[in-house]
């Protein structure tokens, strides 16, 4: 027999039910509130796609210029005439 | 040094992992991205030794970031949770889109909404929020650290971890509900579906690439 919890608790819980970061005893009161709560699951559709979006679309792009100048620091890491100055190059 | 195979090895796993350390270099630093990606490479190369598997190349290259980020700020005397920020308890995206839909409700319009979110408009969202929150939520979600990872990279106890992240996703969509009103991006989630991901961008003007934004420090 798992503790009833309310919507405002479940809502609390489900990046964390996502994560598989529950205990057992908080996943379980989760899942069986899930079962009979559409809102709730409606809730928890809504926080996968979310992660989701994070994952896919939350890295910018490395802009060609700082890519450029990127190689070419990597060109000399470590050269044994000297190494790179890490001061950003805003001349190129 | 390096011998001329291991220099050869170090450049080669550097320049595959570019796009990915700027990308979180942006989401920590800001404009200060590109001299963070040197410094990292810089400490890198000092401690290429301590890279035994070259398949973990991208992790291993991102925690040193993430430490090189985290030492500046103390040397600034910064830290990343130094900002006190009110409580976001309650706020229900999901709800408010429910609530607050102009037009009868649609099946798709959660789905919607979120595929009217470009690429340029996640990271307007993310630099939005502070960085005690934007941090982990970008360590944990973009890049895939545990959260037990995160509190060793941020030097945080784990519960503070949690907590951050707790609140980070609350204000992260809270931040995509007045980003997406002030966009008008609500509306065009709401009308019609033949949205697709990206396309409005040209209705709200011209995209800006990360290094046209402003800075955006701890304070943000």
């Amino acid at each position: 027999m798992t503790d009833q919890i309310r919507c405002r608790d479940a809502v609390h819980q489900l990046w964390g039910y996502l994560d598989g970061a529950l205990t057992t005893g908080n996943q379980e009161a989760l899942e069986s509130h899930l079962s009979w709560c559409l809102r709730c699951c409606g809730e928890l559709e809504f926080a996968r796609e979310l992660r989701g979006l994070l994952q896919r679309r939350a890295s910018p792009p490395l802009p060609d210029d700082v890519a450029d100048r990127l190689e070419r620091f990597v060109d000399h890491l470590d050269d044994p005439s000297g190494p790179p100055n890490p001061t950003v190059d805003h001349r190129s | 040094m390096l011998g001329a195979s291991g220099r050869t090895q170090l450049q080669q796993l550097a320049r595959d992992e570019l796009p990915g350390l700027y990308a979180l270099a942006w989401q920590l630093a800001g404009t200060d991205a590109e001299d963070l990606v040197q410094e990292a490479l810089l400490r890198a190369c000092r401690n290429f030794e301590q890279l035994r598997d070259p398949k973990a190349a991208g992790r291993w290259f991102r925690v040193i970031l993430t430490n090189v980020w985290r030492d500046r700020l103390r040397k600034e005397g910064r830290e990343p949770d130094e900002v006190s920020m009110p409580e976001e308890e309650g706020f229900s995206l999901y709800r408010t889109l429910v609530e607050e839909d102009p037009l009868p409700y649609s099946d798709t319009l959660h789905v919607d909404f979120l595929g009217a979110f470009s690429e340029h408009d996640v990271h307007e969202v993310l630099q939005r929020l502070p960085l005690r929150y934007r941090a982990p939520l970008v360590l944990r979600y973009v890049e895939g650290f545990s959260t037990q990872e995160i509190a060793d990279l941020l030097e945080l106890p784990l519960g503070t971890v949690l907590s951050q992240l707790h609140r980070g996703r609350q204000r992260f969509e809270r931040a995509m509900w007045e980003y997406s009103e002030e966009s008008g991006l609500l509306n065009e989630a709401t009308q019609g579906s033949g949205t697709t991901p990206g396309s409005s961008r040209s209705a709200r003007g011209p995209a800006h690439g990360p290094a046209e934004r402003p800075a955006t420090g701890v304070s943000s």
